[in-house]
């Protein structure tokens, strides 16, 4: 609503997409770098799409190309070939001054935050609509709906050595909004921060996302962020995406190692293996991992398991998480039986459509 | 009646002081603020021009970028007093003569104005990059990068830059007697040295030695006062 009342012929207005059509569109990117060491390949032929309103995580280790990825998305880094296209637009094919047009309605946010020293909070928030054209008087208004979005009225007249980092990143998210973009890019937006300030900026992230509808790209290489706050995820590994989708298919379905790497840290789930060693000594038990999602996970399983089969369980390991709205729970079991009895419980745990995984069979 | 020399000793200085010290002075001052003004017309676009068209900044162009900085290195390893002398001609048909104060100042300023292009320069590539990167991400062009970030971002640094600028020129202002062009040095040469005089000596290198201390208290103030 605070972004209403405002106006200017020189913004991009936002403009509904036809149904289901990506705002961005990455085909077949390549990035190349030549050095006298020979040529690394940052990019490897990554074809995306992101729809609008999505909240899209692309995570990755260090070096594996996600930054270059989004930096790619501005045309801050020029591709060896392929297209970026974001609102119908295809970005690579810009004249210099249609792409500095086009990126006001591309926002971007740093882990260094990388804001003006030499001017205020308030005048870095108004400092993308002087380069706008945007006339002061509206700039000083919109400024005003800024610093009230991100919490920092008060701050208006402080020099950015002043702020905690956590303030910075604010700032760095009114100044990449106040052209009032289609698109935010996020290069680690909250590497640099503490997991207390971090979790209030990916919360603000979220109500900006809700509130004003904006495509928010977020490169990390946390998985707690994208577990967080993303509706959508892909992994990139060694230059290319090796699994993208819904967060929530990622989660309970990953298909890489990476991606399994990358949840284990949000949901640990490994015994450790001593402990896995000790109990593999047993006759007649065997050590399953069972995943629920969503009404799953509030249904009395266990209870009905040892019911219907005759079993007994040893609980080794549970956890339960949210995952968006969606809960999402992690149960490891001692199973304890003979052959036919664990074969019955399989058959149950099936029939109830829940995903296990034995981790130890039964000797 | 014994000759009084000390009272003889006073009235020539203060006479001498009147005669000769204060017309040096201003005569260096001239020079000084002169050259360096001219110094940062050129020097200050020459030294954008070399951090913009540097590899993997806003402008990369090697050409411009080696033609200007060899230019900068050839003007910048000739002495000054070598430099004053062979550009005589060039002085005459700028200011239409080569002896005196405002001769000595084109030789100043060509030599100052490859200085105040490295000072700008090594000012302007304390800029992160990332500062800049942020600007183009908004839109920003070259032109805006340069007068919205660069210059307001290295202020600070770029004012101590002209205080050493500033103060190196005072230095070559003592060379600047070999045109003609006067000032302090020239009248510590003059007078302090080949007549003698070592008060006179005294009194030029005292006020050289506060000229050169206001200067760069003030640039370190303002500095300060810019950085937040």
């Amino acid at each position: 609503m605070v972004l209403r009342g405002f106006s200017s012929r020189s913004f991009v207005v936002c403009k509904s997409l036809k149904g289901g059509k990506p705002l961005i569109q990455i085909n077949q990117l390549v990035k190349k770098y030549s050095s006298r060491q020979g040529t690394i390949i940052a990019i490897n032929n990554v074809s995306l799409n992101i729809l609008q309103g999505a909240i899209y995580g692309i995570i990755g280790l260090s070096g594996a190309g996600k930054s270059t990825l989004v930096r790619c998305l501005n045309l801050l880094e020029k591709p060896t070939s392929g297209q970026i296209v974001v609102a119908g637009q295809d970005l690579t094919k810009l004249s210099n001054q249609e792409l500095r047009q086009t990126r006001q309605n591309i926002g971007m946010i740093f882990q260094h935050f990388y804001l003006l020293q030499s001017r205020t909070v308030a005048e870095n928030i108004a400092f993308p609509l002087e380069i706008a054209g945007v006339p002061k008087r509206e700039i000083s208004i919109r400024v005003k709906e800024l610093l009230h979005l991100v919490g920092l009225e008060d701050k208006s007249s402080a020099y950015t050595a002043q702020l905690s980092g956590g303030q910075k990143q604010r700032v760095g998210i009114a100044r990449a909004l106040a052209t009032k973009p289609q698109v935010l890019l996020c290069d680690e937006a909250t590497s640099a921060l503490d997991p207390q300030t971090t979790l209030s900026i990916l919360n603000l992230l979220r109500d900006i996302n809700q509130k004003l509808g904006l495509t928010i790209v977020m490169i990390t290489h946390e998985m707690k962020v994208v577990k967080e706050i993303c509706t959508d995820v892909a992994v990139i590994h060694e230059a290319r995406i090796v699994e993208n989708g819904p967060v929530e298919s990622v989660f309970i379905k990953p298909q890489s190692d990476i991606a399994r790497q990358f949840i284990s840290t949000v949901f640990p789930n490994e015994l450790p293996a001593d402990l896995l060693k000790e109990l593999s000594a047993h006759r007649d038990s065997e050590i399953v991992r069972i995943q629920f999602l969503g009404s799953r996970a509030s249904d009395p399983i266990i209870t009905d398991l040892l019911r219907t089969c005759d079993v007994r369980a040893n609980i080794l390991y549970g956890s339960i998480d949210h995952l968006k709205s969606t809960l999402f729970g992690t149960l490891t079991l001692e199973l304890l039986g003979n052959p036919a009895q664990l074969k019955e419980a399989h058959r149950y745990l099936a029939s109830r459509e829940l995903k296990v995984e034995v981790l130890q069979h039964a000797l | 009646m014994p000759f009084d020399s000390s009272l003889l000793f006073q009235v020539t200085f203060w006479t001498d002081l009147l005669r000769l010290i204060i017309p040096a002075t201003g005569e260096t001052l001239y020079m000084v603020a002169t050259s360096t003004v001219f110094a940062y017309l050129l020097g200050l676009p020459l030294g954008i021009i070399l951090v913009v068209t540097s590899p993997g900044h806003i402008m990369p162009n090697p050409w411009v970028e080696r033609t200007l900085g060899t230019l900068v290195n050839i003007l910048r390893s000739a002495p000054f007093i070598i430099l004053l002398v062979a550009f005589i001609p060039f002085t005459r048909s700028v200011v239409g003569t080569s002896i005196g104060t405002t001769a000595a100042i084109v030789p100043l300023v060509i030599s100052a104005a490859p200085f105040v292009a490295r000072v700008v320069e090594s000012s302007l590539k304390e800029v992160p990059y990332g500062v800049i990167e942020a600007a183009l991400s908004m839109g920003a062009s070259p032109k805006q990068v340069i007068q919205k970030v660069l210059l307001p971002e290295a202020k600070a640094s770029l004012i101590l830059g002209v205080a050493i600028t500033t103060i190196s020129v005072i230095g070559y202002t003592a060379m600047a007697g070999t045109v003609g062009g006067g000032g302090l040095g020239n009248l510590a040469i003059q007078y302090g040295y080949n007549r003698f005089r070592t008060d006179i000596m005294i009194v030029t290198v005292v006020i050289l030695v506060v000229i050169v201390q206001t200067i760069q208290s003030l640039g370190t103030a303002v500095a300060r006062r810019l950085t937040h």
